[in-house]
């Protein structure tokens, strides 16, 4: 049942999951059911237990590969987010960029290839207090915030399709290690 | 120091929500229990009953407050260790007709149009895109720019070379238990 997947499509990481893994992690990335037992739904699609489904998710949620299960909410819709960068010079990156972390209101921080190097996501209860971090980002880094708000969203999120074969493709009686 | 000349304008209106709705909302945006029954566990915390906990998300859910609800996965330790963000400057007049069509892809992860900030930042469309390495990034840029007849709009594809932070975004403080007014 655990068996080691070993398509070699698959990158070191996936071919660490087991069927079992890769279904919960690919295949329930939306429409978690709205029922008193999700989980029990789950299971039965998969042929397996609750048990089994709810042990699971909490091992790929120890192990790093789920970040957690449950809702994206919709860009403000509530409360207020919103993207920024900064341009920060090579030599205080690293502690821009840790100041910034350290913000309780950021979620996302990242380094990216460009002049402007520092991306991160700033979310708040409301516009006003969305404004104070931004203002308070600038008055302790020195550095301009550039700040760049969702207008509109043109994405219809599904989830990630992590590629995994489907089942047809795989040999089940392949049972290598 | 001219740093907050018109750099703020006013954020979309947002939607208002009962006092019911925002404590659900504040609870469950770091993740729901992974137990067997979630939401009687989160409606336990709230002083709500399971069924009520259920048609509320129920709503949230139908009113397109949430966009999905399910399993979040971590891309990086996946194996989807290169993420590039493609910035595009599209005129106005065509930014919503290729937002949608870049938005219907499944690999692509976000497509958001955002202010540009002249002079320095020309781009009103971002999409992020999570690949196995750059290559594999951009050869999906490049199907985009096809399938989307975007050969002749200016982009630049800015990769992720470190990760600072990352976590679920949290709307409201849940440290403090003032009362909400």
């Amino acid at each position: 049942m655990h068996r080691t997947n070993t398509i070699t499509e698959l990158n070191p990481q996936q071919q660490q999951l087991t069927e079992l893994e890769q279904h919960l992690l690919n295949d329930f990335q939306h429409g978690l059911p709205l029922v008193p037992r999700p989980y029990q739904k789950i299971a039965e699609q998969l042929g397996t237990t609750e048990e089994v489904v709810v042990d699971t998710l909490n091992k790929l949620k120890q192990q790093g590969f789920v970040s957690r299960v449950g809702a994206v909410f919709r860009a403000n819709s509530i409360g207020a987010s919103t993207l920024a960068a900064m341009a920060v010079p090579e030599n205080e990156l690293e502690e821009v960029a840790a100041m910034i972390s350290d913000y309780n209101e950021v979620n996302h921080n990242y380094r990216r290839e460009h002049n402007f190097n520092l991306w991160f996501v700033v979310t708040a209860s409301d516009e006003q207090a969305l404004n104070s971090v931004l203002d308070d980002m600038e008055h302790r880094s020195g550095h301009a915030v550039m700040y760049l708000p969702m207008l509109e969203d043109y994405h219809i999120d599904l989830g990630f399709d992590l590629e995994f074969k489907a089942d047809s493709e795989l040999d089940s009686n392949q049972a290598k290690v | 120091m001219d740093m907050k000349v018109n750099r703020r304008p006013s954020l979309p209106i947002q939607n208002q929500f009962s006092e019911q709705d925002q404590a659900l909302i504040t609870i469950i945006q770091s993740g729901l229990p992974i137990t067997a029954t979630p939401y009687a566990d989160v409606g336990k915390a709230l002083g709500m009953d399971e069924s009520e906990v259920l048609s509320r998300l129920q709503r949230l859910n139908d009113s397109n407050v949430i966009k999905r609800l399910g399993v979040v996965v971590r891309h990086h330790e996946l194996g989807y260790r290169s993420n590039g963000m493609i910035v595009w400057n599209i005129p106005d007049d065509a930014v919503a007709e290729l937002g949608a069509c870049m938005g219907q892809f499944d690999f692509v992860t976000l497509c958001y149009r955002r202010p540009r900030r002249l002079p320095e930042w020309p781009y009103n469309l971002f999409t992020m895109i999570h690949g196995q390495d750059r290559d594999d990034v951009l050869k999906n840029v490049q199907f985009l720019i096809q399938s989307c007849n975007m050969g002749e709009i200016d982009h630049e594809v800015l990769f992720s070379t470190r990760r600072f932070k990352q976590r679920g975004a949290i709307y409201r403080k849940t440290k403090t238990n003032k009362a909400v007014s």
